[in-house]
């Protein structure tokens, strides 16, 4: 079978609905638990999870600092930071590290309900209009926070950071807010195709660079087995990263997919109706008849 | 980028990547420049707005504060707010009103232990020493204590009355036979919690608390209080002290604590009589007799 008729219609049919939105169910669910941790404070006064995704207290005890949020003070040039602010960041930072940088975009960020609805609603209306970005254009973006945050001298991005905006407005309400969001809402549904998470939010960038090294990764071990249906190619946010891995066994390409970019967000295990990606390890050979070397040397070129 | 490496469309490729920089730079640095220069707008802050204790002075503040709400949290009180965006305040930072919710000054201070970042400075232990803001009696003409009236309620809400804020007894022109109640504040002990504000019983408070930029004045770095350097110092900085002296006429005085003119017994005329005075005055009739007198002593 070539290109698909109805997406997902093949996956559904081949492995039933559940293994077909296994990962989409489990990351929303992931999603709004989150917030409904955050919400139980002040909804029902249990205080699992306090403060907001920039900075919070988990039962009370530990601290939680976003590494990008402490990157931006340490820009600024404020250097009496006090404990809790330096280890809540090395606790987030080696969760990221660990599990995939961009796991923080499909599995927390609450923007990615948002474009995640905008980029369905497109596709359903047919909407093919698109700004064209520069591929790199969020990494720009990064370092013009972290410039503005220098010159400036005060975290001048967190005033207008949606990410930080619509968390702490779910939680501590907003008015005025929401229109930013709903203005990031029709970006992505008129502007630009994933315009916002894919080519623009500095934050998925910060957590794009330190996903490059985290050991959890998709994998297409199973490459030989894609039918070319093209179905992962058109739900992946960042569809960019997967034809060369996908296509890549005579180049000597590692069936893992390295970039950071990619959100571990699993809708290509899902869509993919041969089975061919899974979660697996950075360096898990079982299946890959590869040395570890070359594993490498293609991984340098990849990046 | 990739497409710069093939070898034959190369410079078509390396000039529509530029073309692409230049264009990406471009439009990101003047969002940049947007959001630099709306940073620098959205710092000044509504002067009503009252930052939480222990907060440090605003431009280290907005580079400290991650804007998580603990401190919201943990306010046993619910006065704090995180600012909403279009609010007078920076997006997401944690402030009150003294009007409607005033710090009530925890003994414990918990807003300040659960901040992460030292946005509240964990120094500040003692809440008295905290320095929110600074009370102003800011409406002298409808202060009721000024119009002759006993209010009081300020001073006597005030955790540190008496120090923050004390009454100062004056006297009523206009009944000719009443005092004025006078509420001053002090800015060596208020901590600018707004209870007093809070408390006010006019329609609109006449004591505000307001950030102490605005609250204070400051001298001049080069001001130097000659009475507290010479208080410090145990004597004059400059010349000995003189003691000052008065050209008078023989077996006259002056007392500087209180009496004035005396007339030394012995020498003095006698005054008996108005009359008898002004006629055997000491001074000379010619004032000038008088300076050359002391010109010619000095001599
Ligand atoms: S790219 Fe930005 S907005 Fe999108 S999911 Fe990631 S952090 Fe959230
Ligand atoms: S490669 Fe797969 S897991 Fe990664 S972003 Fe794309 S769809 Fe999600
Ligand atoms: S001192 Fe008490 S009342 Fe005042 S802001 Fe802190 S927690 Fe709230
Ligand atoms: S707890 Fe500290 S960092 Fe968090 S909002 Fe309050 S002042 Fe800001
Ligand atoms: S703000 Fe008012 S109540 Fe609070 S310490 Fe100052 S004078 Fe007293």
């Amino acid at each position: 079978m070539a290109r698909y008729t109805v997406l997902g219609a093949e996956a559904i049919r081949k492995k039933g609905w559940w293994q077909a939105h296994k990962w989409l169910i489990l990351r929303r669910l992931s999603q709004i638990g989150i917030l409904l941790l955050f919400m139980l404070g002040p909804w029902a006064g249990i205080w699992i999870l306090k403060g907001n995704l920039s900075s919070s207290l988990l039962f009370d005890v530990v601290p939680m600092t976003d590494p990008f949020v402490f990157l931006q003070m340490l820009a600024t040039g404020y250097s009496t930071i006090a404990t809790e602010a330096i280890t809540g960041a090395l606790i987030i930072l080696a969760f990221y590290l660990l599990f995939g940088g961009r796991l923080f975009c499909s599995w927390v960020c609450p923007v990615n309900l948002v474009t995640d609805a905008a980029f369905w609603l497109r596709r359903r209306l047919g909407i093919k209009t698109g700004a064209n970005f520069l591929r790199n254009t969020k990494y720009w973006m990064l370092g013009m926070v972290l410039l503005v945050a220098a010159v400036s001298g005060v975290m001048a991005y967190e005033l207008v950071n949606p990410v930080s905006m619509l968390h702490r407005g779910i939680i501590f309400g907003m008015g005025v807010g929401w229109l930013v969001i709903a203005g990031i809402f029709l970006f992505d549904l008129f502007v630009a195709k994933r315009g916002w998470c894919t080519n623009l939010c500095p934050m998925g960038a910060f957590y794009g660079l330190l996903g490059k090294v985290s050991p959890i990764r998709v994998r297409a071990d199973d490459r030989s087995k894609c039918d070319d249906c093209a179905e992962c190619f058109v739900v992946c946010p960042e569809p960019q990263i997967i034809p060369a891995i996908l296509k890549g066994e005579e180049k000597g390409i590692p069936p893992v997919i390295l970039s950071g970019e990619c959100t571990n967000c699993g809708r290509c295990i899902d869509i993919c109706g041969e089975d061919v990606f899974h979660f697996g390890l950075r360096f898990d050979q079982s299946k890959a008849a590869l040395s570890k070397q070359e594993m490498n040397a293609a991984a340098l070129k990849q990046q | 980028m990739s497409n710069s490496t093939s070898k034959k469309p190369a410079s078509k490729g390396r000039r529509r990547f530029l073309i692409d920089s230049a264009r990406t730079a471009c439009g990101v640095g003047l969002l940049g420049l947007g959001i630099g220069i709306y940073s620098k707008s959205a710092s000044s802050m509504a002067p009503m707005a009252i930052r939480p204790p222990g907060a440090l002075d605003e431009a280290d503040f907005l580079a400290s504060c991650t804007r998580c709400g603990l401190c919201v949290r943990d306010c046993p009180y619910n006065i704090l707010k995180l600012a909403d965006v279009g609010d007078d305040v920076p997006t997401g930072t944690p402030y009150f009103m003294a009007r409607t919710d005033p710090c009530e000054m925890c003994e414990d201070i918990p807003c300040i232990p659960v901040c992460p970042t030292g946005a509240l400075d964990h120094k500040l232990t003692d809440i008295n020493e905290a320095r929110m803001g600074l009370a102003v009696v800011v409406d002298q003409e409808t202060c009721i204590a000024f119009l002759g009236l006993r209010c009081e309620v300020c001073f006597n809400v005030c955790p540190i009355r008496g120090d923050a804020i004390t009454l100062d007894y004056r006297h009523n022109e206009r009944s000719g036979k009443h005092a004025l109640f006078i509420p001053i504040v002090h800015s060596d002990a208020c901590t600018g919690c707004g209870l007093c504000e809070r408390a006010c019983i006019l329609d609109e408070a006449a004591i505000k608390i307001f950030p102490m930029h605005l609250a204070k004045g400051e001298l001049g770095k080069h001001y130097r209080l000659g009475w507290e350097k010479k208080d410090e110092a145990g004597g004059s900085l400059v010349t000995p002290d003189q003691e000052h002296r008065y050209n008078l006429p023989e077996g006259v005085r002056y007392d500087h604590t209180g009496e004035g003119l005396i007339f030394d017994q012995a020498n003095a005329p006698a005054m008996t009589t108005p009359d008898a005075a002004m006629q055997e005055t000491p001074f000379s009739s010619n004032p000038l007799d008088t300076l050359k007198k002391g010109i010619q002593e000095a001599d």
